[in-house]
């Protein structure tokens, strides 16, 4: 009985405390995104980026990010794997993981015009002593910032 | 050292080319920061010491690649691409690869 209650106990709190935290991540990312609205991201131009412009600099920029889910998360993602089907909470987490790396990226690159062939690298890292129960996201972001000059 | 990710290097005009270069690395955290980021790894978030390991580990990888280029005697590597991969728990390795190349200013 006692083990049941301490279950309970700790995945009401981490439901509670990962949410808020989650919560605040998405608005703090929304916010970021509504900033660079109007800086272009491309993810094509490996082959076919051509302009008449004078080109100032042109530079790699990477972002990179590792984003744990909280422990309800994975309790229920363990449980939602029997049955099949969308696994939400873990798709909340990849896509918060990505959104933040890319943002990162672009914040490298304040002044650049536009940054073309966006690539976007994930890789699940595991846990040291949680082994597989917990895994972590890393997100890698690259792309090539081109600055125009005047 | 220019770096790019698409396949020339706009503004420029690639003279030659002097092939294949690539740099990994492999890295890993204390026990200390793996113990920190496995308490964090509760209430889930960001792991401020792992995404410092893992930026670590990109420059490293950039480095050696950029080493390896400039023994080429180029001035540019094109194409760049990075392949991450979980080598054993705690421990994160960057690839990154690209074609080393000599380029001059159009005109």
């Amino acid at each position: 009985m006692g083990d049941i209650l301490g279950l309970i106990i700790i995945l009401t709190a981490t439901y509670f405390i990962g949410h808020a935290f989650e919560q605040t991540h998405f608005e703090e990312i929304k916010k970021r995104e509504i900033m660079l609205i109007k800086r272009p991201l491309l993810n094509f131009g490996a082959r076919n980026f051509n302009t008449k412009r004078k080109i100032e600099k042109v530079e790699l920029v990477t972002g990179e990010v590792v984003i744990s889910g909280d422990y309800f998360k994975f309790f229920i993602a363990s449980f939602k794997t029997l049955f099949g089907g969308r696994l939400t909470t873990m798709e909340s987490l990849l896509d918060r993981a990505r959104r933040e790396a890319i943002l990162r990226m672009r914040e490298k690159a304040p002044l650049a015009s536009v940054i073309i062939n966006t690539r976007v690298e994930s890789v699940m890292l595991n846990d040291v002593y949680w082994k597989n129960t917990r895994p972590q996201c890393a997100v890698i972001a690259y792309g090539t910032a081109i600055t125009y000059g005047s | 050292m220019i770096l790019t990710n698409i396949e020339s290097v706009p503004g420029m005009r690639i003279k030659a080319q002097c092939g294949l270069v690539s740099g990994s690395t492999v890295r890993a955290k204390d026990a200390i920061k793996d113990i920190g980021a496995g308490l964090k790894n509760v209430f889930g978030g960001e792991l401020k010491s792992y995404t410092e390991l893992l930026s670590e580990a990109r420059n490293e990888a950039v480095n050696r690649m950029v080493e390896q280029a400039k023994r080429l005697r180029a001035n540019a590597v094109i194409n760049v691409r990075f392949a991450t991969s979980a080598i054993t728990a705690g421990a994160a390795e960057v690839y990154a690869y690209g074609t080393a190349v000599e380029v001059e200013p159009i005109g």
